[in-house]
């Protein structure tokens, strides 16, 4: 009996309330925090948690560019590598990039390279590594909202910080930000990264099979909740540069830290 | 390189506190960085632990699932451990195939569990000579700021020993991993004529000589390695042994907990 309605429950994606099955709303985010300069090494990182998502990201740059070849004599590269951790999938992952990373890793250069002022430094390339550390659906969103942050952080010139968040259709309704079991089960996901003060999308992907009409409702979800990571985004760069600015005051003449 | 030029000023800085028995970031020879250690980071893996010594940073996964044993040892569970220094974590560190730092360092942690039977790998049975338990042990590295050897192997004893045996995959139940031995290594740096513990990432570059010595719960030597070009005199390696067992003794406390 409890098999069944356990079964029941997990096919009912949404219940007849509007509820998803962790009991959100269908425009609603999962809880997301987001904390910046958390690496030493790095010129600049971020750390994100959404829903059970856990990401880091990291950059380094502008720094001469290697291969030399790939180097761009007007404008700096910028590319990034996105990367799960073996451990942070149920299945283990074979360490090392497959052609689902490969892609990714392009798509978010990309995206990048769309507000970075490249111009400004010829010749070299700003490095971002994004690290899955735990998985569970919307990584490639996860890992752009982090780099951004991380970007800022390392004080790369950016017209804008990039947002990017997913809306997908399950359960034949439109909603905001698949979590696993609504990916593995849903009937659509759309990722898309946003440059908020402009409305522009820089990334843009889609599987599944949504109608036009629900693809604007799709977008608009994910556009209006973009304005409230974006918020969450900035939040955690004034509290980066509060305690930075401690820092410095309290750092005494001479001691190398 | 303008890194070069920094670590030529800091070479000097270095090894002219050290001969006054200061170090450059106020600790005492014998002092330790600050352990911290969280356990059950990761949620899709069976056992996990971040460990930060100081600001290097570790994530230590564990992931178990069931395989066929190796001809040659068919009452034996199988253990692979492997290193990701990922570029995330460093400037120098690039992705890639892993560099001979990395397999050193994976096949020492190895070692060290292995040799110590800290998981006694017959009690991973579970159809002797058909069916055993598979453990995979990553070690991912996410800031780089000297003695990866210790920070991974505290990292690891520590994913172990909150470790899940998914004993519901064979139709059992699960169980805690058991963890028989508490072998914890402690590293010193020779610098000219004097000795330093857990070095951090700049004592470690103009050290001569690196020892490593893990002892067990009972004050027992477990594994050694010596790495770069210097060497120890016997009194030295004696020193350091006795050095490693009474700091030992504080961090096994530690990952214990």
């Amino acid at each position: 009996m409890e098999d069944i309605e356990h079964f029941e429950k997990e096919i009912q994606l949404v219940d007849g309330t509007g509820r998803r099955l962790d009991g959100r709303a269908l425009d609603e985010l999962r809880p997301i925090k987001i904390e910046a300069g958390v690496l030493k090494r790095a010129d600049g990182s971020a750390y994100l948690e959404w829903g059970d998502n856990r990401v880091l990201a990291a950059v380094y740059g502008p720094r001469e560019a290697h291969p030399r070849h790939l180097q761009n004599p007007s404008r700096a590269l910028v590319q990034c590598r996105y990367n799960m951790a073996p451990f942070s999938v149920s299945d283990r992952k074979r360490p090392g990039p497959d052609r689902r990373s490969v892609e990714i890793s392009k798509v978010t250069s990309e995206a990048f390279s769309a507000v970075v002022f490249t111009e400004q430094f010829p010749r070299t390339s700003v490095d971002i590594f994004i690290e899955v550390l735990q998985a569970d659906a919307g990584t490639r969103c996860a890992g752009i909202t982090a780099a951004s942050v991380a970007l800022a952080d390392a004080g790369i010139p950016m017209r804008d910080l990039v947002v990017a968040c997913a809306s997908g259709k399950i359960a034949g309704q439109v909603a905001l930000d698949l979590d696993k079991e609504e990916d593995n089960f849903g009937d659509a996901d759309c990722p898309m990264a946003i440059v908020p003060r402009t409305g522009e999308i820089v990334l843009l992907q889609m599987d599944g099979h949504l109608t036009e009409d629900e693809f604007d409702r799709a977008t608009k979800y994910s556009m209006d909740a973009a304005m409230r990571i974006y918020e969450l985004q900035k939040d955690a760069l004034r509290r980066r540069y509060a305690v930075r600015a401690l820092e410095e005051e309290r750092a005494e003449p001479g001691v190398i830290q | 390189m303008s890194n070069e030029v920094i670590a030529d000023l800091m070479r000097e800085h270095i090894v002219k506190l050290v001969q006054s028995g200061r170090r450059v970031d106020g600790r005492g020879l014998e002092e330790t960085r600050k352990l911290t250690i969280e356990k059950n980071y990761i949620k899709t893996a069976e056992g996990s632990a971040r460990v930060k010594l100081g600001s290097t940073d570790v994530l230590v996964g564990v992931k178990i699932s069931t395989g066929t044993p190796y001809p040659d040892t068919p009452n034996s569970g199988v253990l692979t451990t492997s290193v990701e220094l990922i570029p995330m974590a460093s400037p120098t560190f690039e992705s890639g195939p892993p560099r001979p730092e990395a397999i050193e360092l994976a096949r020492v942690v190895d070692r060290g569990i292995r040799e110590t039977k800290t998981v006694d790998m017959e009690k991973l049975v579970i159809t002797p000579g058909e069916k055993v338990w598979v453990l995979f042990i990553d070690i991912h590295a996410l800031d780089y700021d000297g003695n990866l050897f210790d920070a991974a192997s505290y990292g690891t004893l520590s994913a172990l020993s909150c470790a899940t045996l998914p004993g519901k995959m064979v139709g059992g139940v699960d169980q805690q991993l058991p963890v028989d031995h508490w072998p914890v290594s402690v590293t010193a740096a020779k610098i000219r004529d004097k000795i330093v513990f857990d070095p951090h990432l700049d004592e470690e570059r103009v050290a001569d000589a690196r020892l490593t010595v893990a002892t067990d719960e009972n004050g027992d030597i477990r594994a050694m390695q010596k790495g770069l070009s210097g060497s120890f005199s016997y009194d030295e390696v004696r020193y350091v042994i006795s050095t490693a067992r009474r700091l030992g003794n504080g961090i096994r406390e530690i990952v214990k907990a």
